[in-house]
């Protein structure tokens, strides 16, 4: 093992005998594009809904569920896909979430949630992850879209007005402290503050 | 026997005639359509979302909902409207707590949580849509009746 690592080393070392210094920059230049750019794209594949759903998990539960709420039709044509809420938009937490992702990778091989039974069952742990992570987030992906910054009270309900200058303006409560269950059905919802 | 042909066929196109005469007032889905013709469809009225309390038009009316409750989810996991309108909630949201009936069971006892056959909200409160009523309506409050009755006099 320590001779096949000093060989290692000592390749790595020596100056090329055969190539060009031009060749290998250009060659690691351009090999570097591909193989970001194909990371990238491949990154960009796991980040679509077609992706999401091509697990019969995700369509037959989430997915369903998702489609009488006002995120996948409304008046304006704006859909907010699976990604937009689920994945951050930043690269340094979109690539530690997708580390996450690697249990759900897991859950899908080995069939965690591979029954409605099973889904409900988990409902509730799932259900909390998420509103962990957006309560520790502040929101961030709802607030890639809805920007508290660019909202009109004038145009809300008064209730709504009422709240968001109030508790929201304030960062006493974000998003999903109210706004649960917006997108998906709710698992069972007792002990949970603000719905007792 | 001739006598009878002749009643039965007065009798028989009589009848067509009154009940082609009178298929042209019974309303329909389609309106009176022709059958080859698509009917022009009616909006769909929008949901009341003013917050304004209405008023009731008898006593015990459940109260209209002032608000549109699209996706709220009432099932056996969560009660959206009691995460507002509850006893414990009536503070902090400041909506109207819903009576103190709704705690009871049906031998008048007190309940902690919101009474199982009050759970349903959307049972008896509905949302109100912004639009003319199909069908006129000749309903008196008892108030109004009280009121003209008394002038009556």
């Amino acid at each position: 093992m320590k001779r096949v690592l000093t060989i290692a080393w000592q390749t790595i070392r020596k100056p090329s005998v055969h190539f060009s210094l031009g060749f290998l920059v250009l060659g690691g230049f351009i090999a570097g594009i591909i193989f970001w750019g194909g990371f990238n794209t491949a990154l960009e594949v796991t980040n679509t809904e077609e992706f999401c759903i091509s697990c019969h998990e995700m369509e037959a539960n989430v997915y369903e569920e998702l489609k009488p709420t006002i995120h996948f039709s409304n008046r304006s044509g704006v859909r907010a896909t699976c990604p937009d809420c689920h994945v951050p938009h930043n690269w340094t937490d979109k690539i530690a979430r997708k580390m996450q992702a690697s249990k759900e990778v897991w859950g899908a091989i080995f069939g965690t949630i591979n029954t409605r039974e099973k889904f409900l069952a988990h409902r509730r742990r799932l259900a909390e992850n998420e509103w962990r992570r957006l309560k520790a987030n502040d929101s961030l992906e709802c607030r890639n879209c809805h920007n508290f910054d660019y909202m009109d009270f004038s145009v809300q309900s008064s209730r709504a007005s009422k709240m968001h200058s109030t508790s929201l303006a304030s960062g006493e409560k974000t998003c999903i402290d109210c706004h649960k269950g917006i997108a998906h059905e709710l698992p069972d919802m007792s002990n949970v503050e603000g719905w007792e | 026997m001739k006598k009878l042909i002749t009643t039965l066929v007065l009798v028989v196109s009589a009848a067509v005639t009154y009940v082609q005469a009178e298929s042209s007032n019974i309303a329909t889905l389609r309106d009176n359509t022709a059958l080859n013709e698509q009917k022009k469809t009616t909006a769909i009225p929008k949901v009341i979302n003013s917050d304004i309390k209405q008023k009731r038009s008898y006593p015990m009316q459940p109260p209209i909902i002032p608000h549109t409750t699209r996706n709220y989810e009432v099932t056996l996991n969560s009660n959206k409207c009691m995460s507002c309108h509850s006893r414990q909630r009536t503070e902090e949201s400041q909506a109207p707590m819903v009576s103190v009936t709704h705690y009871m069971d049906r031998e008048g006892n007190f309940l902690a949580e919101i009474s199982p056959r009050r759970y349903f909200c959307n049972q008896c409160h509905v949302n109100q849509f912004d639009t003319k009523p199909e069908v006129e309506n000749t309903f008196v409050d008892m108030h109004t009746q009280t009121k003209q009755n008394a002038k009556a006099k």
